[in-house]
C-alpha cells in the first residue's frame, strides 16, 4: 500500500506538481488511511468519498493541461466543522444544525479552493467549539492517536486527530481561547493562531466574535505555512479582517533567529505545572540559546485573571452568537406540541444545544443582563486591556514570548468532563493570547513519560506570525519530535 | 444562585430546563460566575474597556460582494415552508410583541 | 371637581432608507419584491455570516441628524439589540446604544399660529426587521426576510408635546424636512414612515411624568391624531375614576375607534445591549460632517419663506413645497416663464389634478418643466383658447409633446385674425338683430352678449378681446 499518507504537505504538493503522483493516487492513500484509522479516532464528522475524487480527477486534468497550479495543490485539507463548505454539511458538532448545507462557503474555502486544495473532510469539534476536550461533540468522542484512552483536546479536536493520525497532512482550525493551539499541543503537531484580524471569519460560526481566528494545524512547520499564506489577507466581507499584505509565510522558514530574545513569563511556569512540561520547556530554552537566542523571565501580572476575563468576554458574545439557532429559518426545530412562540424557541434551543453550550450561553447572558452587565461583562472588557497591557510592556524589551501550551498533557476521557469548573482552568495559558489578539504558534517539543506530546507556544506582536514561523523552524530542524508517528493499534 | 434567577436567566436564554437541570445546571453556574467575581478584587476605575480585539476604524463595504441567493437557496434549510414554498413557515405568532413592530402582533380586546 | 389633566408626548419615529442597497450586505434595498428574493447569508442570518457596514447609510442618518440640528458623534459603534423574534433572523438587531450617530437636536412646529420647539433626544441607525403574515386559516404565520436588514433611522423626540394636534404637527415637519433629503420615500401607509407615541398624563400643575403607554401600528397622520386622542382621553378618564394607567403597548384599532392594549403578557424587555464585535466603531470626520452639510437641501421653511417673498400666495407657496421634486420643477418652470403667481396657480390647480388622477408623484413628473411653463404662457397670452385649455394640459400629459405644436395639431390655436373675426361677429349682428339694435341704441351692456356668441361661434377660440373690439366699432360707430 501506498505511503504517500505520511509524506508532509509540502512533500505531497511536490510530488504532485512534479508529476511523481497524481492527485488520485494522493486522496486514494489518505481514504485508505482514513478507513484504516477512522474507526478507531472518530476524527471526521463528514467525509464524502466521491467529492473527494472528483475534486482529486478536476485537478489532475488541470495538471494534464499544463495550467498553472496553486500553492496547495495535491494537498488534501481537513476542514473543522464550524467553517461553512456550500453544499456539504456543516454542523458545529450541534444536534441543532445537524442537516445544515450552507448555501456558501467560507472565505478561507474559497481561498483553499482558488489554491487547488483538496477539501478532504469535515472534522470533529467540541459543540460550536466550546469545549477544551472534544467531548462536547454531539456526534462522537475523537479519541488522542497518542494514546485512545485520551482526548485529543479542544475544540478543534478532530482536525488535529486526523492530522495526528496521517488522515490528512493539513487541517483548519479555529482558536477562540486555545482550540487550535492545545489540541495541537496534545497531539504533537503545529498549530497557528494567527493575528485578530489576519484571517477572514466570514463562514466561520462565530462562538466569541472578538476572539475567533481560523488557522492552520500541520505535521511541520512548513504546512502551516504554507496554509497561512494562502488563507490570510483582507476579506470586503469581514469588516474585522485587516488590510495588511499577506507575505509568503515560507520565507520566514529560511530567516535567522540570532540575536532575537524571548520572554519566559514567571506567571506561565506556575509550581503546578508537571515535571515533564517544565523539563520540556527547560530543554526549548537550551535549544533556542544555542541558537543565539536569549531568553529571559518576563512578568504578566495579570495572567490569574485571564480564564475569569475569557469566560465573560466568550461567554457574553457566545449567548449572542448563538441566538440565531432558534429553528425558525434553519436547523432543528421542535416537533413536541408547542404553547406559543416563546416555547417554541425554548424547547428546540433545550433539545438541539449540549449541556456544556446552554452553560455558556446562560453565565453569558447573566453577564449581560441587566444589573449585572458592570460587574461582568463591563468589567472583564477592562480586565482585559490590563492582559493586553502586560503583553505590550513585555514586548518592549522581548521579541517573543515563550509559554508552555497547556499546563497539563491529554487527559483522559471523561476525566473533566463533569466539572465544567477545572475543565475552564486548563485553557490558563492559550487565552491571554486572544483576549489580546496577539498571534501564536504552538509546537511539539517532545513527549512525557507516558509518551504523550508536549506543546509550546510562541507568542508574538500583532502580524508578526513571521517570527513565530523564523523560530519554529529553527528549533523544528535541530529536533526530530514533529517526525513520530503514533502507533495506533 | 437561587432558584428564580436561574429561571430568568434560562427564560432570557430561551432555554428549557428540566427540574434535574434547574438544579445541576444552577450549581455549575453558581461555581462559574462565582469564580469570574475574582475580577472585582482588581481596581479597573480608569480602564477603558476593550470589546474589540484591534484597534480598526472605519470598516465600511467597499467592494460589495453578496449577490441574493436564489430563493429555493435561501430557503433550503427552513425547517418549514408555506405550501408555495416562497416563505419561511413558523410557529403562529399571536400576541407575543415585537418591540420593533406592531404590526406584528394582534390586537386583543 | 373634576381634575384636569396634561398631556406629555413624546414621539418616536423609524425611517427607512431607500438606499440602492442593504445596510450590512449589499441585497438591494427595494420595496416589495418576491418574498424571499432579496436575500443572502448575511440578511439571512445564516451561520457564519458578517455584516459590514454601508457607508451610505451612515452619511443619510448624519444628513437626517443634521437637518434636525443635532450634534454628531465623532466617535460611534454599533451595539446587538438581543431579543428573539421570528422576523429577526440573528437573534438581535443591530443598533445603536450609547453613542448614537447624532443628538441634542430640535425641531420648530406651528400649532394654531404659535410656534414651538421640541426636542429631538437622538437620532441613531439600526437595520429593519422582516415582515411577518399571519395566515388566519393555518396554524403558522409566514416570513419574508426581504426587509431584513434594510437601513432604519430611529429619531426620538423629548416629551415636549402636550396635545395630539402637536404630535402631528411634529410629524408633518419631519416628513416634510426628511423628504427633502431623497434618502427615504417617508410613505406612512407603505411603513417606510412609522410613528410610535408615547404618552402619558398628569394632574395640571405638577411636574412628575405619570405612566406611559406607546401606541403602534399607526400608518396616518389622521390615525395619529384620533389615537394620540383616545389614549389622552382614556389615560385622563381612568385616573380620575382614581384607577392606575398600566405600562403597556397599545394598537389603534380602526373599526372600534379606540387603542387596545396588545394580547399577552409582557415581562419588561432586557435587550442586553452590548458593543457588536463584528463591526469596528466609526470616527466621523469634521470633514464628513461638513461635506455632509454642505449637501443638505434648503428646508422647506425657508424654501416657503422664498417663495412668498416672490409674490406667490401663502397658500399656493405651502402646497408647492410640500414636496421638494414639486418645489424644484416650479422653479425650474420659472427660468421658461418668469411669472411666479401664475405659474404657482397653474401648479396648485389643474396641473396637480392631472398628475392626482393620473397617480404621478410631485417628484417624478414626466413633462420637461420648459413645457410645462410654455403651457402656462400661452394660456395666460392667449395662445390657446380658454376653453381648450383643459384639453391641451390633458395632450401634454398624455404624448408629453410641446404645447405650441400641442396647439397646432389640434387646432386649438386662438383666432385672432381681424377679418375672420369680423366676418363671425358680422354673422352674429345679422342673427341677434334685436340686441343689435340695442346697443346701438346706447345699452353697451348688451355687447356682452354678442361677444359671447361670437365666442361660441368660434368654438372657443376667438381672441374675446378682439372680438369685443370688432363689435364696438361696428355697433357703437
Amino acid at each position: 500500500m501506498s505511503e504517500l499518507w505520511k509524506l508532509t504537505s509540502g512533500d505531497l504538493h511536490e510530488r504532485f506538481t512534479s508529476g511523481a503522483a497524481s492527485a488520485v493516487e494522493i486522496v486514494e492513500s489518505h481514504l485508505d488511511r482514513a478507513d484504516q484509522v477512522e474507526a478507531k479516532i472518530d476524527a471526521i464528522l463528514t467525509l464524502d468519498r466521491d467529492h473527494v475524487l472528483a475534486q482529486a480527477k478536476a485537478l489532475d486534468a488541470k495538471r494534464e493541461k499544463g495550467e498553472p497550479l496553486g500553492m496547495l495543490a495535491g494537498i488534501p485539507i481537513g476542514i473543522k466543522d464550524n467553517i461553512c463548505t456550500e453544499g456539504i454539511k456543516t454542523t458545529a458538532g450541534s444536534r441543532i444544525l445537524e442537516s445544515f448545507v450552507p448555501p456558501y462557503n467560507a472565505h478561507v474555502i474559497d481561498k483553499i479552493l482558488a489554491a487547488d486544495g483538496i477539501i478532504f473532510a469535515k472534522t470533529n469539534l467540541d459543540e460550536f467549539a466550546m469545549g477544551s476536550s472534544c467531548e462536547n461533540s454531539a456526534f462522537k468522542v475523537t479519541k488522542n492517536p497518542w494514546d485512545l484512552t485520551r482526548v485529543p483536546g479542544g475544540s478543534s479536536g478532530g482536525s488535529a486527530a486526523a492530522v495526528a493520525a496521517g488522515i490528512v497532512p493539513l487541517a483548519l482550525g479555529t482558536d477562540t481561547g486555545g482550540s487550535i493551539r492545545q489540541p495541537a499541543s496534545f497531539c504533537g503537531l503545529v498549530g497557528m493562531k494567527p493575528t485578530y484580524g489576519r484571517v477572514s471569519r466570514y463562514g466561520a460560526l462565530a462562538f466569541a466574535s472578538s476572539l475567533d481566528q481560523i488557522g492552520p494545524i500541520s505535521k511541520d512547520v512548513a504546512g502551516s505555512a504554507r496554509l497561512l499564506s494562502v488563507i490570510a489577507g483582507k476579506d470586503p466581507n469581514d469588516g474585522t479582517s485587516i488590510d495588511q499584505e499577506v507575505p509568503d509565510y515560507r520565507e520566514a522558514l529560511e530567516e535567522e533567529m540570532f540575536g532575537l530574545t524571548l520572554g519566559l513569563p514567571k506567571e506561565y511556569m506556575s509550581d503546578s505545572l508537571p515535571s515533564s512540561i517544565r523539563e520540556a520547556v527547560d530543554d526549548v530554552v537550551l535549544t533556542l540559546e544555542a541558537l543565539g537566542t536569549s531568553v529571559r523571565a518576563i512578568d504578566l501580572p495579570h495572567t490569574e485573571y485571564a480564564v475569569a476575563t475569557y469566560y465573560v468576554v466568550a461567554n457574553s458574545e457566545a449567548s449572542s452568537n448563538l441566538a440565531r439557532y432558534d429553528g425558525m429559518h434553519y436547523g432543528h426545530r421542535t416537533k413536541a406540541p408547542i404553547k406559543n412562540l416563546a416555547e417554541s424557541f425554548s424547547r428546540t434551543r433545550s433539545e438541539g444545544f449540549g449541556d456544556e453550550v446552554k452553560r455558556r450561553i446562560m453565565t453569558g447572558t447573566h453577564a449581560l443582563s441587566s444589573g449585572y452587565y458592570d460587574a461582568y461583562y463591563l468589567k472583564a472588557l477592562k480586565v482585559r486591556r490590563k492582559i493586553r497591557e502586560d503583553f505590550e510592556t513585555a514586548f518592549e524589551d522581548v521579541d517573543a514570548v515563550i509559554a508552555p501550551t497547556s499546563p497539563v498533557t491529554a487527559f483522559k476521557i471523561g476525566e473533566k468532563i463533569d466539572d465544567p469548573l477545572s475543565m475552564y482552568l486548563t485553557d490558563i495559558l492559550t487565552v491571554a493570547v486572544n483576549l489580546a489578539g496577539l498571534p501564536a504558534l504552538s509546537l511539539p517539543v517532545g513527549f512525557s513519560g507516558e509518551g504523550l506530546p508536549i506543546g509550546l507556544q510562541i507568542i508574538g506582536q500583532p502580524f508578526e506570525e513571521e517570527l513565530l514561523l523564523t523560530l519554529a523552524q529553527g528549533y523544528q530542524v535541530e529536533t526530530d519530535h514533529h517526525k513520530k508517528w503514533p502507533q495506533i493499534p | 444562585m437561587k432558584r428564580e434567577d436561574v429561571e430568568h436567566v434560562a427564560h432570557l436564554a430561551r432555554i428549557q430546563l428540566s427540574e434535574e437541570e434547574l438544579q445541576t445546571f444552577g450549581a455549575q453556574l453558581e461555581s462559574i460566575l462565582g469564580y469570574m467575581e475574582k475580577l472585582g478584587e482588581l481596581n479597573t476605575d480608569d480602564v477603558e474597556p476593550m470589546p474589540y480585539a484591534v484597534d480598526v476604524k472605519n470598516a465600511y463595504r467597499d467592494n460589495p460582494d453578496h449577490s441574493p441567493l436564489p430563493r429555493d437557496a435561501a430557503l433550503k434549510n427552513a425547517p418549514q415552508l408555506d405550501p408555495e414554498g416562497k416563505f419561511f413557515a413558523v410557529p403562529k405568532v399571536i400576541g407575543e410583541i415585537s418591540p420593533n413592530q406592531g404590526k406584528s402582533g394582534e390586537a386583543g380586546s | 371637581m373634576s381634575q384636569q389633566y396634561e398631556p406629555v408626548i413624546g414621539l418616536e419615529v423609524h425611517l427607512e432608507l431607500h438606499l440602492p442597497q442593504k445596510m450590512f450586505c449589499s441585497c438591494p434595498a427595494e420595496f416589495g419584491g418576491e418574498p424571499n428574493t432579496q436575500v443572502c447569508p448575511v440578511c439571512l442570518g445564516l451561520p457564519g455570516s458578517l455584516p459590514v457596514v454601508n457607508r451610505e447609510g451612515v452619511l443619510a442618518t448624519i444628513r437626517a441628524g443634521l437637518s434636525l440640528g443635532c450634534e454628531i458623534a465623532t466617535f460611534t459603534k454599533f451595539d446587538r439589540k438581543n431579543y428573539y423574534y421570528p422576523d429577526i433572523p440573528k437573534g438581535y438587531q443591530i443598533s445603536q446604544y450609547d453613542l448614537p450617530l447624532c443628538r441634542k437636536g430640535s425641531l420648530t412646529i406651528d400649532v394654531n399660529g404659535k410656534s414651538k420647539v421640541v426636542g429631538i433626544t437622538r437620532v441613531h441607525l439600526e437595520e429593519d426587521t422582516g415582515k411577518l403574515a399571519h395566515v388566519d386559516d393555518r396554524n403558522e404565520s409566514w416570513v419574508d426576510l426581504n426587509r431584513a436588514g434594510i437601513a432604519l433611522v430611529e429619531i426620538v423626540t423629548e416629551p415636549d408635546m402636550h396635545s395630539a394636534e402637536e404630535a402631528v404637527a411634529y410629524l408633518k415637519e419631519l416628513k416634510a424636512i426628511l423628504s427633502y433629503l431623497n434618502i427615504s420615500d417617508c410613505n406612512m401607509e407603505e411603513g417606510s414612515l412609522r410613528c410610535e407615541p408615547n404618552i402619558s398624563v398628569r394632574p395640571v400643575g405638577t411636574s412628575t411624568l405619570g405612566t406611559k403607554t406607546e401606541i403602534k401600528n399607526l400608518n396616518s397622520f389622521k390615525v395619529v391624531l384620533q389615537s394620540v386622542q383616545h389614549e389622552i382621553h382614556r389615560q385622563s378618564a381612568a385616573l380620575s375614576r382614581g384607577e392606575e394607567v398600566a405600562q403597556e403597548t397599545r394598537l389603534w384599532d380602526e373599526a372600534g375607534q379606540k387603542t387596545v392594549a396588545m394580547r399577552g403578557k409582557e415581562t419588561a424587555q432586557d435587550y442586553r445591549y452590548f458593543p457588536e464585535p463584528d463591526i469596528p466603531p466609526l470616527e466621523i470626520s469634521k470633514e464628513e460632517i461638513e461635506t455632509a452639510r454642505a449637501s443638505l437641501p434648503t428646508p422647506p421653511k425657508e424654501r416657503r419663506k422664498a417663495l412668498v417673498e416672490k409674490g406667490i400666495p401663502d397658500y399656493n407657496a405651502e402646497i408647492i413645497v410640500r414636496s421638494q421634486g414639486y418645489a424644484d420643477y416650479f422653479e425650474a418652470c420659472l427660468s421658461t416663464y418668469n411669472e411666479p403667481h401664475k405659474v404657482s396657480n397653474l401648479l396648485i390647480g389643474g396641473f396637480l389634478q392631472e398628475l392626482n388622477q393620473r397617480g404621478i408623484s410631485e417628484e417624478d413628473i414626466p413633462i420637461p418643466p420648459e413645457h410645462t411653463a410654455t403651457y402656462c404662457r400661452l394660456s395666460e397670452e392667449g395662445g390657446i383658447g380658454k376653453a381648450a385649455r383643459k384639453q391641451v394640459l390633458a395632450a401634454l400629459f398624455d404624448t408629453g409633446k410641446d404645447p405650441e405644436s400641442l396647439v397646432k395639431e389640434l387646432g386649438v390655436s386662438q383666432v385672432e385674425d381681424q377679418d375672420e373675426i369680423g366676418k363671425m361677429v358680422d354673422q352674429v349682428i345679422a342673427e341677434n338683430e334685436a340686441i343689435a339694435s340695442q346697443v346701438r341704441g346706447g345699452k353697451t351692456s348688451a355687447i356682452m352678449a354678442l361677444v359671447g356668441q361670437t365666442m361660441k361661434l368660434s368654438k372657443g377660440r376667438a381672441n374675446p378681446q378682439i372680438v369685443q373690439e370688432i363689435l364696438k366699432k361696428k355697433l357703437e360707430g
